[in-house]
């Protein structure tokens, strides 16, 4: 494991805003040389630390209103296997997440749809009928803030 | 608003962030100038926010990743504003989310083992105001995180 320094989180931070900028670009922000930066980036990515890149979408706008957070509970554990609804559940367009969790229940899923109707859809036709599926709860996304994490 | 050759711009772009706007072009098969207009067209509407890079919290030695789900004292008329607030300072707090449910707020909380998670938790998140109860669930594994939207 590698331990950062000042400007390897300053890269790290500007990097989730944008990844996009040039080497050249963010060195002259943060008043290193572009053979600098470009090997700062590289030795982050040669760690796994810095992990591909994501395309930030508007879902609204995209005509996604409703996204909910579930918890659901398998009902048959030791009968049906994990991964079988793993499996079932990644496939299933409309869950952007899935974790694996240990609490009050199984595994927690991030589930947008367009309203709540087509919500319910999802949820009768896709999640219910999912192999072992025990009790569910519901909880619909009002606001969400993603931080920046200890890099700040 | 957006036609077919808009969405799969964006479901190429959303499976992999690291294509240029030139392979993208190609794999929609529209030419690159052509993709690129489109591109900031969704942009400027505000459809496509930008391109983040993906942090591998593991491999910077956080192992431990747990959801807090967690009910405030409603009779606070501050409560949410308060809480935010006071949660945004935790430097381990890497999601806020509110909801319309059983569960008011959700903190992602990341630690880099059980003790360092257990200190955050007495000295950050148990002194943090109007907690009316905490759930803790903490992850074993992510089976799907790419948070697609289903273009």
């Amino acid at each position: 494991m590698i331990d950062l320094d000042d400007l390897d989180r300053a890269l790290l931070r500007a990097l989730t805003r944008d990844a996009t900028q040039s080497a050249g670009a963010l060195g002259r922000r943060l008043g290193l040389s572009q053979p600098a930066t470009w090997r700062r980036i590289r030795k982050l990515e040669m760690a796994g630390i810095l992990n591909g890149r994501r395309l930030r979408l508007n879902a609204e706008k995209l005509g996604f209103g409703v996204t909910v957070f579930l918890g659901v509970k398998l009902a048959t554990k030791g009968r049906v296997s994990l991964e079988d609804f793993e499996r079932a559940v990644s496939a299933i367009p409309e869950v952007q997440r899935v974790e694996h969790i240990l609490g009050l229940y199984d595994y927690r899923l991030r589930v947008v749809a367009r309203d709540l109707p087509d919500f319910e859809r999802v949820l009768r036709r896709r999640i219910m009928t999912l192999p072992g599926v025990g009790e569910v709860e519901a909880n619909v996304l009002l606001s969400e803030e993603r931080r920046a994490g200890p890099i700040a | 608003m957006l036609d077919d050759v808009d969405r799969r711009l964006l479901r190429h772009w959303q499976s992999d962030a690291s294509l240029s706007p030139a392979e993208l072009a190609e794999r929609v098969g529209i030419t690159s100038g052509k993709a690129a207009r489109r591109l900031a067209r969704m942009q400027e509407i505000g459809v496509i926010e930008g391109i983040s890079a993906v942090i591998d919290w593991a491999a910077l030695g956080y192992a431990v990743e747990v959801s807090l789900r967690i009910t405030l004292d409603k009779t606070q008329a501050r409560a949410f504003d308060d809480f935010i607030e006071a949660a945004r300072a935790v430097p381990e707090v890497t999601e806020i989310q509110t909801f319309l449910g059983r569960v008011d707020v959700r903190l992602n909380i990341i630690a880099r083992d059980m003790p360092h998670y257990q200190d955050i938790y007495r000295r950050r998140v148990l002194t943090l105001p109007h907690i009316a109860d905490i759930e803790a669930l903490m992850q074993i594994a992510q089976i799907k995180d790419e948070e697609a939207l289903p273009l």
